[in-house]
């Protein structure tokens, strides 16, 4: 297209820069990756390192305001209150059990979707998964509401296969969880079977195996990093969230709603900012361990 | 394997310098005039002196109902009337609960805030509101004179805003399963209540308050006075009575709808609610009914009031008046389902609407402990003990919840 | 694959019972929304058209769609760029720190909502003195959204290799043309589809906005839990959830239409 030895000036210039990178692809790499990284460094990194020294600094109960001074009353109050540490493990309970339920759904699904259906199908099926996606959080949230309430859709469809509903509660939470972050991890499955070649599934069952086999040893191994990648959003969106188990949790409460109510409504951001730190910590954890899984490049 | 753990303290080592470069810049506001740990002394402010021209701009901070200009239903809109009149165009930010108002108001982006009485002290003492000159309100005189100077809205007799509409936190019950109809608060709060499991309970710190009012009435050897001037012993009481309701609620509510919804699927069939869910409820032609019971309520009384750091001054003053004029106060307090503060309001609002929430009778009123933020300094005047702060029942109802 | 067609039943139903459950509440949202019940009690009694009049007579609502879709498409204007340069250089380029930069983009989504939310918030009023309101909620959107696009950004330059830049390259195009005229239209799908999922996630983000909006912007999602909390008013967010999903098919048809036939959404 353009031309190296006629040209408007600003083509030329443009030449000349084109070359400079060219020959120096270390620039060209800072030119890169710097922007992203000045944006996630600044914005992001540097508000967890300040919210982090909040949690540092105490509050004057009555005014809200922080008070600046070092001390770890707040990790001491964490760490010696027994109710932090129950709602933390139910937390930990209902994210760890909400990603499994995803899981088990989500694989079949995507299966079918990758392997079985036709490409038109398949195109059909990815939009049906996204679909809900469009419909707000918490309409969606207010709709299982209604399903799982006394006399509720549930008990009134549901009873004629002879199931309940569980009422308002733990389980409930889990149920809608589980909804509202599905496609989340339908699709990076989806996405981690299609890249799996056909013909690696067809040597396999040329060698023999029977189906059950080749799912175990060849499907499973190849889509755990997708798996693992899924369910870093299924977990992380667990672990945080604390409306949900305002509509349907019944008198639960869960490390988030510790959190807003701490920050949202008690106005206390130091407390708050050191509750905060373990979810940090949980998923940062988790992350570590997904790394080793080659999982997070598929997110 | 080392050369992971290397790149591992790499990133510990990176975050750190961030955070410590952060910690630079985070401000706190320490240096402002704020009440000490010893108890409550109101920053000394100026008020304004006379009001001049709108700035043309006004940010209100209010609860959901409060300020409507027509968007959510165009029959519904006493904003436009005064943007018109006025010229200042109002911007609004609705909050859910008493304490994210008082975080709102924080970020000083506001002008005014329709604060209740556990809100209200918190921002005179930390000198985020200012002293209101009441003269420069002229619908101020209107006001029914029971809700002028009281603990929660003014400081030495000095007002810190206008008084907007108040109610009480009522007992609902669902007629055809709750018999014989409740006269006292002990169906939501003794352990062999025949409605376990169907009992809902206001999910906020405040209602602590709720339990220590039951506790005044049946043991008085605790010697509670003010059910917001709690010692550790009667908190503790409070928090013990609040821990063996938790094994009766089916769940907390916090929102209107989701109170409706519970008592029409009959997932809860008692506990406290507003006037104006029990409304709702009946207009869905669910069998409940409200009362006061025999050892009273706690209940709201709403104060507007002006930032300190407000730039838009007049635009406040002018809808402090406007917002307590006959027609707003009526169209408020129909809307949102509370008596008004203005008498006046009745003879525009529609039929028997003061009556149902017994708007201007006092002694219905006196029977109500309008919601007050604790604070060390003991409400009820005990001098010997230091009383529980509202940072202390946060962490309690954190604890009752489990 | 050949799959025994017992296993391919099996599927076929397992994904039809996700479809049902997927699909019921959301039938049940269109049904409330002709619900007569002011709380959409459950079975409805009565049916109207009350609240469909009422979201059309919605000036909030409108407004709330459109701030929505404009901090939508700008968050994931910036994601876009964001992500397609860190993508690059990843792949491209071998680097001290790789690993962090690649665990950095995906900080701001594995981290839960509210401590995303609340950190901000501390920030952008403390550290950086910034007033609440639409740069804030823009920001916060596309730090979270970069990790959509960089993914599948990346994912698709490892299967394109650079055999085909590199001879662009030896044919004397410049750095910036072999961009434009070749690993641009190679990426293509990838960036829609990236780029669609950052919309997506932005459009129904309510935690982090919660913590970042300012008085002036309502987006959606914040407009509805206003809304549900309001007497009167809950049933017109029924309305217009439907409504959302059913202007879904725009952005779903778009991207279909700029992928090519085989790709779109799935495109990875």
């Amino acid at each position: 297209m353009t031309s190296v030895s006629e040209g408007t000036p600003e083509q030329v210039s443009r030449h000349q820069v084109s070359t400079v990178l060219h020959r120096r692809p270390r620039l060209r790499l800072g030119l890169l990756i710097g922007p992203p990284m000045l944006w996630l460094g600044v914005a992001y990194l540097g508000a967890l390192g300040a919210l982090f020294i909040t949690s540092l600094w105490g509050q004057n109960p009555f005014t809200g305001d922080v008070v600046r001074e070092w001390n770890l009353d707040n990790f001491r109050l964490l760490f010696e209150s027994e109710v932090y540490r129950t709602i933390t493990i139910r937390t930990l309970g209902i994210a760890a059990l909400v990603t499994v339920v995803d899981i088990v759904i989500a694989f079949p699904v995507a299966l079918y979707m990758a392997k079985v259906a036709s490409p038109r199908m398949q195109r059909i099926l990815v939009i049906a998964v996204l679909t809900p996606l469009w419909a707000s959080y918490l309409v969606k949230a207010y709709a299982w509401r209604i399903m799982l309430s006394e006399n509720g859709v549930i008990s009134d469809l549901g009873g004629l296969l002879g199931l309940d509903t569980p009422g308002y509660g733990l389980t409930a939470t889990v149920v809608t969880l589980a909804y509202l972050w599905l496609p989340f991890m339908i699709l990076p499955i989806y996405a981690g079977l299609e890249r799996l070649p056909d013909s690696m599934l067809e040597a396999s069952m040329d060698l023999g195996a029977k189906t059950g086999h080749t799912l175990r040893r060849v499907v499973l191994p190849a889509v755990f990093p997708a798996v693992v990648a899924g369910s870093i959003f299924t977990f992380s969106l667990s672990l945080g969230d604390y409306i949900t188990v305002k509509i349907v949790g019944g008198a639960n409460q869960m490390l988030g709603n510790v959190v807003y109510d701490n920050v949202g409504a008690a106005n206390n951001l130091p407390f708050a900012a050191a509750v905060a730190t373990i979810p940090v910590v949980i998923m940062l954890v988790y992350l570590a361990a997904a790394r080793r899984t080659g999982a997070l490049e598929n997110v | 394997m080392t050369h992971r753990k290397v790149r591992w303290h790499r990133i510990v080592a990176a975050c750190a310098a961030v955070t410590l470069v952060a910690a630079c810049g985070t401000e706190s506001s320490d240096d402002k005039d704020s009440a000490g740990g010893a108890g409550f002394e109101a920053p000394d402010l100026p008020q304004l002196e006379e009001i001049g021209d709108g700035e043309g701009e006004v940010n209100i901070l209010a609860w959901p109902g409060y300020v409507e200009d027509g968007s959510t239903d165009p029959a519904v809109d006493w904003v436009t009337p005064f943007e018109e009149a006025t010229g200042c165009q109002v911007n609004v930010k609705t909050f859910g609960t008493s304490d994210e108002a008082v975080n709102l108001v924080k970020t000083g982006e506001y002008d005014v805030v329709s604060a209740s009485g556990d809100a209200s002290l918190r921002l005179i003492a930390a000198g985020d509101v200012e002293p209101v000159n009441t003269d420069l309100i002229p619908n101020y005189a209107d006001v029914y004179p029971f809700l002028k100077d009281r603990d929660w809205n003014s400081v030495d007799g000095q007002m810190y805003g206008v008084p907007h509409g108040y109610g009480a936190n009522l007992l609902m019950y669902r007629t055809d399963v709750v018999e014989p109809a409740p006269t006292s608060w002990s169906a939501v709060f003794e352990e062999d209540s025949p409605y376990a499991g169907k009992v809902t309970a206001y999910d906020s710190p405040i209602y602590i308050a709720d339990a220590a009012l039951y506790l005044m009435e049946h043991e008085p050897d605790l010697g509670i006075e003010n059910p917001y001037a709690l010692d550790e012993d009667q908190l503790a009481a409070a928090v013990d009575l609040l821990k063996q309701q938790r094994e009766l609620i089916s769940e907390y509510w916090s929102d209107y709808l989701k109170e409706v919804q519970a008592f029409t699927t009959g997932d809860s069939v008692i506990g406290t609610t507003w006037q104006v869910i029990a409304n709702v409820a009946q207009g869905e032609d669910v069998p409940v009914e409200v009362v006061l019971p025999e050892e009273g309520a706690t209940g709201w009384s709403d104060t507007w009031m002006v930032m300190t750091e407000s730039e838009h001054k007049n635009c406040a003053y002018l809808w402090l008046n406007h917002i307590i004029s006959p027609e707003a106060n009526a169209g408020v307090s129909e809307y949102f389902g509370e008596a008004p503060s203005n008498p006046k309001a009745c003879d525009l609002a529609s039929e028997g609407h003061c009556e149902t929430y017994h708007a201007g009778e006092e002694d219905y009123a006196e029977q109500i402990w309008y919601w007050t933020t604790p604070v060390e300094q003991c409400l009820d005047g005990r001098e010997d003990v230091k009383c529980t702060d509202y940072g202390a029942w946060t962490q309690a109802w954190t604890e009752v919840k489990g | 694959m050949t799959m025994s067609p017992a296993f391919k039943v099996t599927l076929r139903v397992l994904t039809g019972l996700a479809l049902l459950v997927i699909y019921v509440p959301l039938l049940l949202v269109v049904l409330n929304s002709f619900n007569a019940s002011q709380t959409f009690a459950w079975p409805p009694e009565d049916y109207t058209l009350e609240w469909w009049r009422k979201a059309v007579d919605s000036q909030g609502a409108k407004e709330a769609v459109v701030t929505s879709v404009q901090v939508a498409l700008i968050a994931s204007g910036i994601s876009l760029v964001l992500g397609t340069m860190a993508a690059m250089a990843l792949q491209r380029y071998r680097f001290f720190g790789r690993d962090t930069v690649s665990l950095l983009i995906i900080l701001p989504i594995a981290l839960p909502g509210i401590v995303t939310g609340i950190a901000l918030n501390n920030a952008f009023r403390t550290v950086f003195g910034l007033d609440l309101g639409f740069l804030t909620i823009v920001v916060a959107h596309a730090t979270f959204c970069i990790v959509t696009v960089f993914n599948n950004v990346l994912a698709r330059l490892r299967r394109m290799g650079t055999n085909l830049e590199e001879a662009s390259a030896d044919l004397g195009a410049s750095t910036f043309t072999t961009f434009r005229l070749v690993t641009f239209p190679m990426m293509r799908s990838a960036l829609i589809a990236g780029g669609l999922l950052a919309f997506a996630l932005s459009f129904d983000e309510i935690i982090v906005t919660t913590f970042t909006a300012g008085a002036q912007q309502q987006t959606l999602p914040i407009w509805i839990f206003n809304n549900l909390f309001r007497p009167n008013q809950a049933p017109v967010v029924n309305v217009v959830a439907v409504v959302l999903i059913l202007l879904s098919v725009i952005p779903i048809w778009i991207s279909q239409k700029l992928a090519g036939p085989t790709d779109g959404l799935a495109g990875r």
